[in-house]
């Protein structure tokens, strides 16, 4: 495993905040001018039915950041929330309750094509039956402008595994590509072993990880860890999204993992979504604020 | 057996005899905290820990120690180890047990 040279990557972009722009394996490119460009964005760990000090605007975040969204001009092709859509409760009506809320907010998006999956809030004490009958399978995949995406599940399973079963799937789905097509997977949790400490890794990601391997051109985004981070395993690029209720610290920066504070001088810090543009030979990463400055 | 196999057998029997059954340390788990949270131990003392649930299924994962265990209700979770080294290392609940999971950990501290 590698970590990226953000040097490498990063420029400032015209519009205000940093783009990141990924490079793909090169060896591919008449596949690749075949591609159509186009960008989605990523919502993370919205947490809806948090209350707590570190976000005294937890009922306000989301709606905001929707308003954000419809505010993109161009507005994406779709929009991907990467789990923990909800904040977890013990009490399953509660949890419905919440689910159904969150869903009546997301039809305030003007984009209408929104891909879900849950994170171990939503899914990990009822092994995802609440989420399944609000939104359907919690692993899929889809083809968009050229590019195969790949939804999988480490959080319906409360130790956090994907398990064989959907391995099994996920080999018998990636046979079907071509190994210089453009793969992207989008899950909750690491598939890489970040900081197992804080249980930010999924038990059996390396499996997923060597399905992946064969193919030269793979991107991971996922959610989880409530900040920007972006990691390599061999070619295989891993970025993580900000959240949008409140901030963690960086992998064992501090003794416990606490919520980063809310800061009344700058509220929202911390906090935002990402927008990906999806260009012929990488990747362009933008993170935008909830609310601008 | 002749004389000498036996002779063998009872030395290996002594020695055996001299080593010091692990220390058992029992550790509860419930929503959402281990007690206690913080295991002292020595370098190279055998322990067992005992890990019980007084709710809903738990984990317990030291990865720096290489220690996971599920711990489920009515069930003890054993784990023996020796400490071969000093230091601190964390250890935390991996199976999502709800509001306060992320908080749910503690440290084993190693010392000579």
């Amino acid at each position: 495993m590698q970590g990226i040279d953000r040097r490498q990557f990063l420029k400032v972009a015209g519009l205000g905040g940093l783009v990141f722009a990924s490079g793909l394996a090169r060896g591919a490119d008449s596949y690749m001018q075949a591609q159509d460009e186009f960008f989605f964005v990523q919502l993370s760990d919205t947490h809806w039915g948090f209350k707590g000090a570190p976000n005294p605007d937890a009922a306000g975040t989301l709606p905001k950041a929707i308003a954000a969204v419809n505010a993109l001009d161009p507005q994406p092709d779709f929009i991907v929330f990467t789990g923990d859509l909800t904040h977890t409760t013990d009490d399953p009506a509660e949890r419905r309750a919440r689910l159904a809320q969150f869903r009546e907010l997301i039809g305030g998006l003007k984009t209408r094509q929104i891909r879900l999956m849950p994170g171990e809030h939503d899914a990990s004490l009822d092994n995802g039956e609440a989420f399944k009958e609000f939104f359907g399978q919690t692993h899929y995949s889809f083809a968009h402008k050229g590019v195969h995406f790949i939804a999988l599940d480490n959080v319906s399973d409360p130790a956090g595994r994907i398990g064989d079963e959907q391995l099994a799937w996920l080999a018998a789905d990636l046979a079907k590509q071509p190994k210089d097509g453009r793969v992207v997977v989008l899950t909750h949790r690491p598939l890489f072993p970040l900081y197992p400490q804080w249980d930010w890794a999924t038990k059996d990601g390396e499996k997923a990880i060597e399905l992946l391997m064969p193919y030269k051109n793979v991107t991971v985004f996922y959610g989880h860890i409530h900040q920007e981070h972006h990691f390599k395993t061999a070619h295989i690029e891993h970025h993580a999204a900000k959240s949008l209720i409140f901030a963690l610290p960086a992998a064992g920066s501090v003794p416990k993992r606490v919520p980063v504070g809310w800061d009344a001088a700058q509220p929202y810090r911390g906090l935002g979504f990402r927008q990906v543009e999806a260009e012929p030979d990488e990747y362009k990463l933008t993170e935008l604020p909830v609310v601008k400055a | 057996m002749n004389r000498r196999g036996f002779l063998a057998l009872l030395a290996a029997g002594a020695a055996w005899a001299d080593e010091p059954a692990p220390r058992v340390i029992p550790v509860t788990v419930h929503k959402f905290e281990f007690v206690p949270s913080e295991l002292a131990l020595k370098l190279g003392e055998p322990v067992v820990l005992e890990l019980t649930t007084e709710d809903v299924h738990m984990g317990f994962d030291a990865p720096a120690l290489g220690l996971h265990a599920d711990i489920l209700p009515g069930r003890v979770a054993r784990v023996p180890f020796t400490p071969s080294k000093e230091g601190s290392f964390e250890f935390a609940c991996d199976v999502f047990c709800g509001s306060g999971h992320e908080e749910m950990g503690g440290v084993i501290i190693v010392r000579a």
